[in-house]
């Protein structure tokens, strides 16, 4: 049911050192930085997104996510939506407006994975970068890399999915799309919509709290996902594995590594989803195969390797 | 590459030249040993840890989640984030990352 969250807003990545995480983010990936603020955290963002950034670097000890932020369609929406998540028991946190610049005020929360996550109404509207609002072309000359076209999904990985489900789905109003479910019935992968998307966000079923699987981009086309391939071995940069396919929403991927160690992907196609579709089931047992459709077996590092 | 220098897992009896400036895991991967379990190649995971017994190397940066100060004292580094400065003799350690796995009570109905 529609509770009024809209899409991923931003996701803030912590890296071990900034001049190469901002290399690797713009110069491979493709976003554009749009600023810096006196913490020494780097705005970025997608040429197709309309607000001023969806990525924020921020330089740590250890790298990993500190959160993901949802916009909501308005402030009338956030103040429901806290209240709501306060009547069921979630503890919230203010984030005041302009800790993030140019960025409303935030509503933080940790679920029972271990996993922060924001929302917020307001961010400053820039519009796409590179094109007019108005007769626009169809893409802007002067992208580096990938070309990412937009900051899609994050996948985390952490336990107690069940009551994890019953926050995103009962409080924020998402829709389970895909699972992955045991030979007892548990759901061991949970992948969440709020929109069209096969996935705004997903869990997999893991012991420790709070780790960070992957930050996903999304690209065009198949052709645009050889070619991030292609750059991958041309700047020497760590591969995990692709390009190939899921069985799990049928994307088409490839993953890689930040200098920090986070996970990156861009993916391309994939299904979609309606609020009145039923969920897509993998089993378990065929897990090599609803993860990577091509080859069928998992390889260790996708299951092992997280910040 | 210049001279290089010769990396001996006593592990596994495994041995293998790396470059200058070239880190542990790279010049292992490229020589095609796998002798190190290979993750991120960031610093960031922890996957490669490994143990120096002997020789000198320098440092990347690392995961202080994975590597804090006192282990780096005790030679318990990543082996994607050291560049050897002389011969070098390491040890694997009981995996971290493979510990882990082996206490994903659900997770296991996923391996």
């Amino acid at each position: 049911m529609k509770k009024g969250v809209m899409r991923p807003g931003h996701v803030q990545i912590r890296v071990l050192d900034m001049d190469e995480a901002v290399k690797h983010y713009t110069d491979l990936l493709g976003l554009i930085e749009t600023d810096r603020d006196d913490q020494g955290r780097v705005y970025l963002k997608a040429w197709t997104e309309v607000d001023k950034f969806s990525v924020v670097l921020v330089q740590a000890d250890e790298p990993g996510c500190d959160f993901m932020g949802f916009k909501v369609v308005d402030e009338a929406a956030l103040n429901q939506l806290e209240k709501d998540l306060v009547d069921y028991g979630v503890e919230v946190e203010q984030v005041p407006a302009e800790e993030l610049k140019d960025c409303g005020r935030r509503v933080r929360f940790t679920v029972p994975s271990g996993h922060a996550f924001e929302l917020y109404a307001d961010k400053k509207y820039t519009g796409k970068w590179g094109v007019s609002s108005v007769n626009p072309e169809a893409w802007p000359r002067g992208l580096q890399g990938m070309k990412a076209v937009r900051f899609d999904h994050c996948l985390f990985y952490g336990p107690e999915l069940a009551a994890v489900y019953d926050i995103f789905v009962n409080v924020l109003g998402f829709h389970l799309a895909e699972q992955v479910l045991d030979p007892e019935g548990t759901r061991v992968a949970q992948f969440l919509t709020v929109s069209m998307k096969e996935h705004d966000v997903a869990f997999i079923h893991h012991e420790e709290k709070g780790k960070f699987h992957h930050a996903s981009f999304y690209l065009d086309t198949w052709e645009a996902v050889l070619r991030a391939a292609d750059l991958i071995s041309m700047t020497d940069t760590s591969i995990d594995i692709g390009p190939t396919r899921h069985g799990l929403t049928h994307g088409q991927t490839i993953y890689f590594f930040d200098p920090s160690g986070n996970r990156n992907e861009v993916f391309c196609g994939g299904d979609y989803h309606y609020p009145d579709h039923k969920p897509v089931t993998w089993k378990a047992e065929d897990l090599g195969k609803a993860i990577f459709y091509h080859d069928r077996v998992l390889n260790e590092r996708f299951l092992t390797v997280l910040t | 590459m210049g001279r290089g220098f010769q990396v001996t897992n006593r592990t596994t009896g495994d041995s293998f030249a790396c470059g200058d400036g070239q880190s542990v895991l790279k010049a292992m991967e490229q020589q095609g040993f796998k002798c190190v379990p290979v993750g991120c190649r960031g610093g960031g995971c922890g996957y490669c840890k490994i143990k120096v017994v002997e020789g000198d190397f320098e440092c990347g940066k690392m995961s202080k989640a994975h590597v804090p100060p006192e282990a780096i004292e005790q030679g318990e580094v990543l082996a994607c984030r050291i560049y050897p400065l002389t011969d070098l003799i390491i040890e694997c350690l009981p995996q971290p990352a493979a510990g882990l796995a082996s206490k994903q009570t659900t997770t296991k109905a996923l391996r």
